[in-house]
């Protein structure tokens, strides 16, 4: 049952994996790009070399279409899987995930709101429109979370089990407003409200890359910061307190944490389920529960993920593309559902 | 040491623990023998910090508990809850090892007392086994080694507060653990151990504190407290108390 691997080769492997699953979504699609054309258009992409004949096209595809889609991958996967991760930490269940305490569904009911909300005052210019969407995911993310945190308090501390029925009750709820928000939406709300619910990469631009990109990065290097009061945190809350560690402290940054990861990426790419879920568990197999190895790991094996989900997503019916929470839903769901089986008890 | 002083805990209009004066002494064992409900865990978790008294006050070294930053407070005061759960499948010495969370005394010492903390629980054949695969008395043996780790060695100024360390051992090992405990008082720390074995009791600790509705009704030594008259009244057990053939201390029997 020890973990079979040291750290090195393994942060070494998942590097690869994360190269590889990088170099694929830059290579394969519609066009083919032979790795020696996404090099030269990569270099031009950041100005470091001139747009010769020839190479214009690739150039394009590349810098428009695939480098935003494939970091947006890898963002939302990394923010994913280390909010999965944190939440499996903050509830010391294995099983727990974002979309579990409802965060994934407000932060969709605040997109959603203002996509509706959008259509209805005439349009938001399309220059605000990533901005808007993801302060509101966020707050939506952030002000159900927070709900569900309020709900779990009691004389001061905070429980860990109303917490989780509450964000599965508050998880109905929003999706009960947000059904509701679809008989408002007109033709092409409704098609971005499709989009949110089950998730997708297409359509990625910069603007909507930008506010992600900066959580990715603030959060992958800040969660890994609480690693060990995060291990302490598995033993038991008053024991992570008579290890010193500030446990309310704690969960309060976890779940802003969280909030924010998971607003960001709803927002960039809607709500894409079982990431959070299925990333931190085949992670935990290979390196063990220690959240000082199972956080940097979760975060790379997370965008990798992602960005072949999403080759299979573009790739299994192309020219049609299928949304990416599909399938993660039709790979994670059943993977879901045999850890259940297995669980001791 | 650590002394509760006067200490009041409500539990809704209830007091669980009513005006009760517990002082740990250096190199003390102070047992806390009481029927089930007598409020020996609320005991447990005042001292800890874990549970706000309403009346009274805790002190660690003369200085309020909640005063005291966490990690200076940790390297102090360590606590063993009557139980744990931990449902992730950390590796045996991992957990110990957590133990040394509030040190810096760097990879090679931490790895040197967690194998030292898993040899006096007696799991050190353990230290390779995922956590998970372990029974119910394995798993105990292993946190306490983890509450020892913390404090490891044992020095004066240092407190160990243990809620039934023993409920789930072999005999073998109720008498193991609490030689450890011993052991970790001869070197000048203080502990506060909850108990249900009279007889234990009576051979490894220097004080007895007998609780019963949250209230002290004797305390002193194990001469002292385990008498007929006292144990009746509180347990509503009839005994007999004898000599210990060899090593002197009373002996309980139940008639």
């Amino acid at each position: 049952m020890s973990p079979a691997l040291s750290a090195r080769p393994l942060f070494i492997s998942l590097g690869l994996v994360w190269l590889i699953a990088f170099w694929l979504s830059l290579a394969l699609g519609p066009v083919h790009l032979p790795l020696f054309d996404i090099f030269k258009a990569l270099l031009q992409q950041f100005g470091l070399s001139t747009v010769d004949e020839g190479s214009g096209q690739a150039a394009l595809i590349l810098g428009q279409i695939r480098l935003p889609r494939a970091l947006l991958g890898l963002s939302v996967g990394a923010v994913l899987a280390l909010s999965g991760a944190a939440m499996q930490g903050l509830f010391r269940n294995p099983l727990a995930d974002p979309g579990l305490v409802g965060v994934s569904s407000g932060a969709a009911l605040g997109a959603a709101a203002t996509i509706v909300g959008g259509e209805l005052v005439g349009g938001i210019s399309p220059l605000l429109e990533p901005y808007l969407l993801s302060i509101s995911a966020f707050l939506g993310g952030l002000g159900v979370t927070w709900l569900v945190y309020r709900l779990g308090r009691r004389d001061g501390r905070t429980h860990v089990a109303t917490m989780l029925l509450a964000g599965i009750a508050l998880t109905a709820l929003a999706g009960a407003v947000i059904g509701l928000f679809t008989y408002l939406a007109d033709d092409g709300a409704l098609r971005t409200l499709t989009f949110w619910n089950l998730g997708s990469l297409n359509g990625s631009s910069y603007a909507r890359l930008w506010p992600l990109l900066l959580v990715t990065l603030a959060v992958t290097f800040w969660l890994p910061r609480r690693a060990r009061a995060l291990n302490a945190l598995l033993l038991g809350e008053s024991e992570a307190r008579h290890l010193g560690f500030d446990v309310e402290r704690l969960k309060r940054e976890l779940v802003f944490c969280t909030a924010l990861s998971v607003g960001a990426a709803v927002a960039a790419a809607g709500m894409i389920g079982f990431v959070g879920l299925v990333v931190p568990h085949l992670v935990r197999l290979l390196v063990g529960p220690d959240h000082r190895l199972l956080l940097p790991a979760s975060a790379l094996a997370g965008g990798s993920l992602l960005l072949l989900a999403d080759l299979l997503a573009r790739l299994m019916l192309a020219p049609a593309e299928l949304p990416i929470g599909i399938v993660t839903a039709l790979l994670g769901a059943p993977f879901f559902l045999y850890l259940l089986l297995r669980q001791p008890q | 040491m650590l002394s509760l002083i006067q200490g009041t805990v409500r539990r809704g209009s209830a007091n669980v623990l009513a005006g009760v004066d517990v002082k740990l002494e250096p190199g003390e064992v102070l047992g806390v023998l009481g029927p089930n409900g007598a409020g020996k865990s609320t005991l447990v978790g005042a001292m800890s910090g874990e549970l706000p008294v309403s009346a009274g006050e805790v002190l660690l070294q003369h200085k309020p508990l909640c005063d005291w930053s966490g990690p200076e407070r940790a390297r102090r005061l360590a606590v063993l809850p009557q139980s744990s759960t931990l449902s992730f499948a950390f590796r045996v010495d991992e957990v110990v090892g957590l133990g040394r969370l509030p040190h810096d005394s760097g990879f090679e010492a931490d790895r040197a007392i967690v194998l030292a903390a898993l040899h006096a629980a007696d799991a050190q054949h353990l230290a390779q086994r995922s956590y998970l695969s372990l029974s119910g008395g394995e798993q105990q043996r292993v946190h306490l080694a983890r509450v020892l780790a913390q404090l490891w060695p044992g020095r004066t100024g240092q407190v160990l507060l243990l809620d039934e360390p023993t409920a789930m051992l072999d005999p073998l090992h109720q008498h193991s653990i609490l030689h450890a405990i011993r052991q970790f008082a001869e070197l000048g720390g203080a502990v506060l151990v909850i108990l249900h074995d009279l007889n234990l009791a009576a051979r490894y600790c220097d004080r007895l504190l007998l609780l019963a509705d949250g209230r002290v009704r004797l305390s002193g030594t194990p001469e002292q407290v385990l008498q007929a008259g006292p144990l009746k009244s509180v347990f509503g057990l009839d005994v007999l108390i004898q000599r210990h053939p060899e090593r002197g201390h009373p002996l309980v029997i139940a008639r």
